[in-house]
Formats: structure tokens, sequence, C-alpha cells
């Protein structure tokens, strides 16, 4: 058996196949979250609690209708999205033409109010969710064993983030909103209803983050903090992408699960705080971001 | 003649509160009203919303206790020691976080203070999830018992007022008027030759370092320094606070912090519910009340009066 730098090849890919699964999950995250900032000019803080609500509501649809995974892959990011919708009808959409800082104490305020409900009805111990059938099990690569599911995972999150990167950079829809992040008013002006776009790219981010939230379900435990331990790391995240581009987004997610893996083989005890460091690297050699555009 | 009036009573509530009130919880408010005048003077005055201020509470806390309990460092020592390690901690971090401004300002001190908080989790001198407990409370210039529970109360107290002494004058300075100018309008202020950058950097040391002196009192009170302390939790219930009494005036912070300890006192039994009501209290004050209870109130006074007042009026 070879060995690398001391390490065991196990150990090595092992921790390398988590930190591409946490960096999935940090790129649908922070993509959901760029794409809102883009349109909305908000930092959604309700985002990790909206993650939460996705795992959750699949594990009510598994466990009350009897609605297995694949249809809540569908189904759980749609209502996670209708949820988002009343919210931006109701609360955000008063307070775009105030200070921006207005709209994270909002979102912050009903992420705790969303998270605290959770807490109260289902406790902080986490919730078990059954890996699909088809999924079970795992390939012995011979110098590792991949479990289907975190294959699965890697490959899911790949696929959703390239499909949102086609629909804004090459499709008529996504000129309209690349449009809009750039000049509101002239869009509107050109008889598009920004108001509407407002409101569905909203949805569509916290789809995003309902998605991810499914998607993790099987792999943690369903419980009412998982967003909230997330979020905070997604933001360090976005700081060190930027929000200028989406393939940036999605990049940098992965890159940084990456990062966080390989420190968790070399250096354990830096492997929470590694993103940190990099985000004050970064903010001190190029404040706004690896692919961010100073704003 | 009125403001002369109220601040009497103010001061003489003040000295006679502990005999009506449980003490301990009137520490703990004070102690959270001066953390919250000292964000207030980052948010309501120069404009930057900082998400990672329990940082600076919970490292002097730290810093306070182990000076306390394992150097044996008389307290009027230890408090310095946890304040000045709070602004050192705040040079840093505002060192880097004044490079971004608005929202992600806002999300880089809440990442820098995520980080306080795995250091404190992993470090060996801090304890990890049990904190460190059992501080002694020691005698302030080796002669005044601060084990006394009033002796104590009336030192927390001080403290508290020398630090809103501080905000008040800083505000009240030409300085403090430049701060104001970057908050309305800080190209301009570049354009008149102000170099903003150090303003905000002094303004967040400011801050950073009346926090810490808040958390290391606290240490005193509670004889406690733990992960709660630095949690993002605690930078989240200052922001409620500040916003509750009234961001940009000075005594809305320690009319929210008062309210908000209440509150946590109160329904302390009921768990998740204390969040809950707290998330409310956040979406209810954004969208109905922006300016906060004391903030409200001076406009309703301002407009029942009826006669203009100078902009930044303070109570």
């Amino acid at each position: 058996m070879f060995e690398l730098l001391g390490i065991p090849p196990q150990v090595l890919f092992g921790q390398l196949l988590l930190g591409l699964i946490n960096g999935a999950f940090y790129a649908t995250l922070s993509l959901g979250l760029a794409l809102i900032f883009g349109l909305l000019n908000i930092i959604n803080f309700t985002h990790g609690a909206q993650y939460m609500m996705g795992a959750f509501v699949a594990y009510l649809l598994l466990n009350l209708l009897g609605i297995g995974y694949w249809p809540s892959l569908f189904l759980a990011p749609i209502l996670v999205g209708l949820v988002g919708i009343v919210l931006e009808k109701t609360m955000l959409s008063r307070l775009y033409k105030l200070d921006h800082l207005y709209g994270l104490l909002l979102t912050f305020g009903l992420a705790l109010l969303i998270e605290g409900a959770f807490r109260q009805m289902y406790g902080v111990s986490g919730l078990p969710y059954p890996i699909p059938d088809v999924l079970k099990g795992g390939q012995n690569l011979g110098f590792m064993f991949l479990p289907n599911y975190r294959a699965w995972v890697v490959v899911a999150s790949l696929l959703i983030c390239f499909a949102t990167w086609f629909l804004i950079e090459r499709t008529k829809l996504g000129s309209y909103l690349r449009a809009a992040t750039e000049n509101p008013a002239l869009v509107q002006a050109f008889g598009i209803n920004v108001p509407r776009m407002i409101t569905l790219t909203y949805g569509f981010g916290v789809a995003l983050a309902g998605f991810a939230g499914v998607l993790a379900a099987p792999i943690y435990s369903v419980n009412p903090l998982m967003g909230s331990n997330l979020i905070v790391v997604v933001f360090a995240v976005v700081v060190i992408g930027g929000m200028g581009s989406i393939l940036g987004a999605i990049l940098t997610g992965f890159g940084l699960g990456l990062v966080e893996g390989l420190t968790k083989v070399f250096y354990p005890e830096a492997s929470n705080t590694v993103i940190f460091i990099i985000m004050a690297i970064v903010l001190v050699l190029k404040p706004a971001g690896l692919f961010g555009r100073a704003r | 003649m009125i403001r002369i009036i109220s601040l009497v009573a103010l001061i003489i509530i003040a000295l006679v509160a502990p005999f009506f009130f449980y003490p301990v919880f009137l520490m703990k408010a004070l102690c959270f009203a001066l953390f919250a005048c000292a964000f207030n003077l980052l948010l309501g005055y120069v404009g930057l919303l900082s998400f990672g201020h329990a940082a600076f509470l919970g490292s002097a806390a730290y810093v306070t206790g182990h000076s306390m309990k394992v150097l044996g460092l008389p307290p009027e020592l230890s408090i310095l020691a946890g304040t000045g390690a709070a602004a050192l901690l705040g040079l840093g971090f505002g060192w880097l976080a004044i490079r971004r401004q608005g929202i992600y300002f806002a999300m880089i001190t809440l990442a820098l203070s995520q980080m306080v908080f795995f250091f404190a989790l992993q470090a060996p001198f801090t304890g990890g999830e049990d904190g460190i407990q059992a501080i002694p409370r020691g005698y302030l210039l080796g002669f005044i018992d601060l084990n006394n529970q009033l002796t104590l109360y009336y030192f927390v107290l001080a403290m508290f007022v020398f630090g809103w002494l501080v905000i008040y004058r800083t505000i009240h300075s030409p300085f403090g008027q430049v701060l104001k100018a970057i908050r309305e309008n800080e190209p301009r202020a570049i354009s008149l030759g102000y170099r903003t950058d150090q303003y905000k950097l002094m303004a967040f040391v400011l801050s950073a370092a009346l926090s810490g002196m808040a958390g290391a009192t606290k240490t005193l009170v509670f004889q406690l320094a733990s992960l709660t302390d630095v949690h993002w939790h605690m930078s989240g219930e200052v922001v409620l606070m500040t916003l509750l009494g009234g961001m940009g005036t000075v005594f809305g912070p320690v009319v929210g912090a008062f309210l908000v300890v209440t509150i946590q006192n109160y329904l302390a039994q009921l768990g998740s519910w204390v969040t809950i009501i707290q998330g409310g209290i956040f979406v209810v004050c954004v969208l109905l009340f922006r300016r906060g209870i004391v903030g409200e109130a001076m406009a309703l006074a301002r407009k029942l009066r009826k006669k203009p007042e100078k902009e930044d009026a303070v109570s």
C-alpha cells in the first residue's frame, strides 16, 4: 500500500470526498446568496434556515405522507421557495428603498424565528432520514471506498449549479435578469415586470437552499440547527469569492470545501477555522474577493 | 431644566435600585447595556453594522477570567487586561473589516468572530465546553471586597457610567462629528480631507475595547466565562438590544438591553421561545418602528413640541 506524506490514501481521499461534499453545499448555498444579492441587494440571512427547512420538508413528507426521496427532491425546494416568495411579498419588498442593512436585520430575525420554532417542535437531537434504496451501498475504487449516495450529492449539486449558470448566462430570461441587476429602472422602462422578477429570483435562490437541504438530509441528521452553523461558513465563502460571478461562486464553493478536507488530514486543529483564515488573507490581498468587482 | 431633573432622578433610581430589584439581574442588565452602547457607537454613529461583537465581549471575559483565576491578578488589572485584549482584537478585526462596506462588513465581522469561537472551543486555557468556572471576585484595589453583592453592584454601576461617559464624550467631540459625517456621506467626508479609514478604525477599536470592558465586568459578576459569550447568538443579541432601544441614541441601547435581559429572565424556562420572541422583535422592529423605542419617543416628543430641533437631538 502506498502512502502520501505518511498519510494512508484511504484517509486522504476519504477526507477529500467529505471536503467535496461540503464544497457542494457551499457552492449551492453561495450561488443562491449571490443570485439574491445581485437583484435584491440584500444578504439573505434566512438562507441557513431555509436549507434546514428543505431537509425538514423532506422528512415530514416522508413521515406524514409517505412521499419518498425522489419526489421530495422536487417538491421540497418548490415548497420552501413558495414560503420564500410569501416572505418576499409580505416583508422584504417593503425594505428595498431603505438601507441594505435592514434587509440583513430582517432576515436575521426571520432566521431566529424559524429556527426557534423548529427547535420548539422537534428538539435539537437529529432526526434520521434514510438513504434512497437505489443509492445504498458504494463502490470500491481500489484506493478508497466511495458511498453511492455521496457521489450522487456531488453530481447533483454540480448539475444544479451548471443548470443555474446556463439559465442565467445563456438564456433570454437570464439576460433579463442580468440586465435588471445592472439597471432595474431601465429594464422596467422596457416593459419587463421587475418586481415580479425580483420575487421569483428570491424564490429561486431560496429553492436552491431547500434543494441543498434535501440533499443533506440523508448525510447529516435532520436538525433545526443544521443551517445556522453552515451559513456563517457560507458567508465567508461568499466574501472570498466575491459575489460578482456565478461561476466564481461555484468554483470558490467547491475549492474551499477541498481545502477544508485537506486541512482535516494534515492539520485537524485548524479545519474549523481554515476558511476564515483564507478569508482574512484574501481581504488583505484582494479586498473585492477572488471573482468580485469592487462595489 | 427638565433634563437636569430627569438626570437626577435617573441617578437616584440607579443608586437605590439594588434595594428593590435582584442585584444580579441589575448587574447583568448594566453589563449588557454597556455592551449595547459600545456596539451602538459603531452602528448608530458610524453606520457600520458589526455582526461579530461577541468576539470582543467573549475574549475579554476569557482573559479576565484567566488572569483572575490562574494568574491571581487583582480585579482592576484583570479588567484592564481583558479590555486591552479586546482592543487588540478589535484592531486586528477592524484593520481587516474596514476594507469592505455595508453588508460585506457585517459578514466579515461575523466570520472573524466565528474564528474566535472555534479558538475558544479548542484553546487549552479556555476550558472548552465548560468555560472558566468559579472565577474569584477578589478585592478591588486590595481592600474593597467585591464578594459583597451591594459593593459589586456599585462597582458595576461605576464601570457602566464610566463607559457611557466615554461614549457620550466621543459622540460630542469633533472626532464624533467626523464619524457622523462618515455615516451620512463617506465620499464627501473623504473629499473634505478626512482619512475616513483611520476614523473608522479608531471608532472600531474604541467600540471593541468598551465591549471588552463590559465582558470583563460581566465575568466578575457571574464568575464565569463560557462559549455563550463568544457565540454569534450573542452578536445577534446586542444588535437586537440596540435596534429595539433605538440606534443612534445615547439611551436607546440601555433601554433595549434592560428589556432584552428582562425577557430572557422571565422566559428562561420556556426554552426556544426566547429565540422565537427575539426573532419576532427583530421582524417587528425592522418593519414597523425602525427608530426603536427611544428613537420613536423622541420623534413623538419633537412632533408634539412642533419645534425644529437639532438633527441629532440627544435626550
